[in-house]
């Protein structure tokens, strides 16, 4: 059952940069031990409680663009050549500001 | 029609269906034209709440000074209705917003307060809250938490959808606040028993998403996913395409966060076809296109339009 996982820049720390990797399980919970084994510490900034039962709060996780709070959470299935997307909740809606670019940062510097 | 002012005249926006869009007579779309209202955009309606609101509360006294982070559509808004009302009105706006994003809040005659541009969203709404902290008298108005925002939608764009479209079987709007989705999702649930309700939220390219750390995430407080069916994130790639579609098929200019809606509400209708059932789809047209003919978003081919809004939130 594998999968493919978009990880955001803040957690490729724990992917040694990678913005794409290869995961296995049949369920959301079960990818994330999965990755863990070879990402040592990614399952923890993504899963909260005592035995990591809940997703984060400020973490939105999509297979195949839809939000997995309403496929059934981390119990959510997860089929062979599935897309898992995993974003920070960010504020949005509001303010349609262009983000500095790299180069405007390049100027500042 | 006529009105008394100008801010009386928000609402009761035209619904017309995509006849081209749509896949067969059994499953239709419907939109709902929000750039209709005054200021151009679905926003009227919330600000318009949220000021009589305050008023309401007693928050809001002649003279008073209103406070908001925004740059976008709800600064627009808010400032058409604090002109009318005589109220004075400060954004706050990260240091890079367009030059056309400036001069419209201007024109309406708010005040403009720069936040860092490195701090993106996030930090405009910090330095609103130490200004309001500053400024004990000024009031913010605060969009993502105000129940306001929401009612307003339970009571107008809710009523107004199932008065012209009793047979709906889906609804689908954008995810930012929150607001239109909460509001009028819950009065249509309250109404139309097994209806879904349907979020597309605008997926941003990668800069937008910069934080330092997961725990300086936001999620707004008027959220609440009990009142969703499901919430699909939409790219920039499909936003754009279904944007272009929209005045290409309907001749509805709109803005790209609509690219965004249109997208899963033609996912919603391919399920429908897929079932062999009927369907009435509403979905909301937040705004209209010229806001965002700068972007880039309506020339070139479709890679060049991504490449461009790269960065931006343009929802």
């Amino acid at each position: 059952m594998a999968v493919q996982v978009r990880v955001p820049t803040i957690l490729r720390t724990y992917t040694g940069g990678a913005k794409l990797v290869e995961g296995t399980g049949d369920t959301l919970a079960a990818l994330f031990l999965d990755l863990d084994a070879r990402y040592s510490g990614l399952r923890g900034r993504l899963v909260t409680g005592d035995d990591g039962a809940e997703l984060h709060r400020f973490v939105n996780i999509y297979i195949n663009d839809e939000d997995v709070r309403f496929l059934g959470g981390l119990d959510a299935k997860l089929a062979q050549g599935d897309e898992v997307t995993i974003l920070p909740a960010v504020a949005g809606g509001a303010l349609d500001t262009p983000i500095p670019s790299r180069a405007a940062d390049r100027r500042r510097n | 029609m006529r009105f008394d002012s100008l801010a009386d005249s928000v609402g009761r926006t035209a619904l017309v269906g995509l006849p081209r869009l749509s896949p067969s007579p059994e499953v239709r779309l419907w939109a709902k034209l929000e750039q209709h209202n005054p200021t151009g955009s679905i926003k009227d309606r919330a600000a318009l709440w949220m000021i009589a609101d305050g008023e309401k509360r007693g928050l809001l006294t002649p003279g008073a000074t209103v406070l908001e982070p925004t740059s976008g559509n709800t600064g627009i808004s808010l400032a058409m209705v604090c002109r009318q009302k005589g109220y004075r009105l400060v954004c706050v706006m990260p240091e890079n917003t367009s030059v056309e994003r400036r001069q419209l809040l201007q024109m309406w005659g708010a005040e403009i307060r720069y936040s860092p541009a490195a701090g993106g969203s996030n930090e405009a709404v910090a330095v609103a809250k130490r200004l309001a902290a500053e400024n004990p008298d000024w009031v913010m108005l605060y969009q993502y938490g105000n129940p306001a925002n929401a009612q307003a939608h339970y009571e107008t764009t809710g009523p107004e959808i199932l008065e012209d479209l009793p047979g709906i079987t889906h609804f689908v709007a954008g995810l930012g606040t929150t607001g239109t989705l909460m509001g009028t999702g819950r009065y249509l649930k309250e109404h139309v028993p097994g209806i879904t309700i349907v979020a597309a939220e605008p997926r941003y390219g990668e800069l937008v998403y910069g934080l330092r750390n997961i725990d300086e995430g936001f999620v707004p407080e008027l959220y609440d996913p009990s009142v969703l069916t499901s919430r699909y994130s939409v790219g920039p790639r499909e936003a754009l395409r279904r944007t272009r579609e929209l005045v290409q098929e309907e001749g509805i200019f709109a803005g790209i966060s609509t690219g965004a809606i249109l997208h899963a509400a033609l996912g919603q209708a391919e399920r429908a076809v897929r079932e062999g059932k009927r369907a009435d789809i509403a979905l909301i047209v937040a705004d209209g296109g010229w806001k965002y003919l700068s972007t880039g978003a309506y020339a070139g081919t479709l890679e060049e339009a991504e490449a461009a809004l790269e960065g931006q939130l343009w929802a």
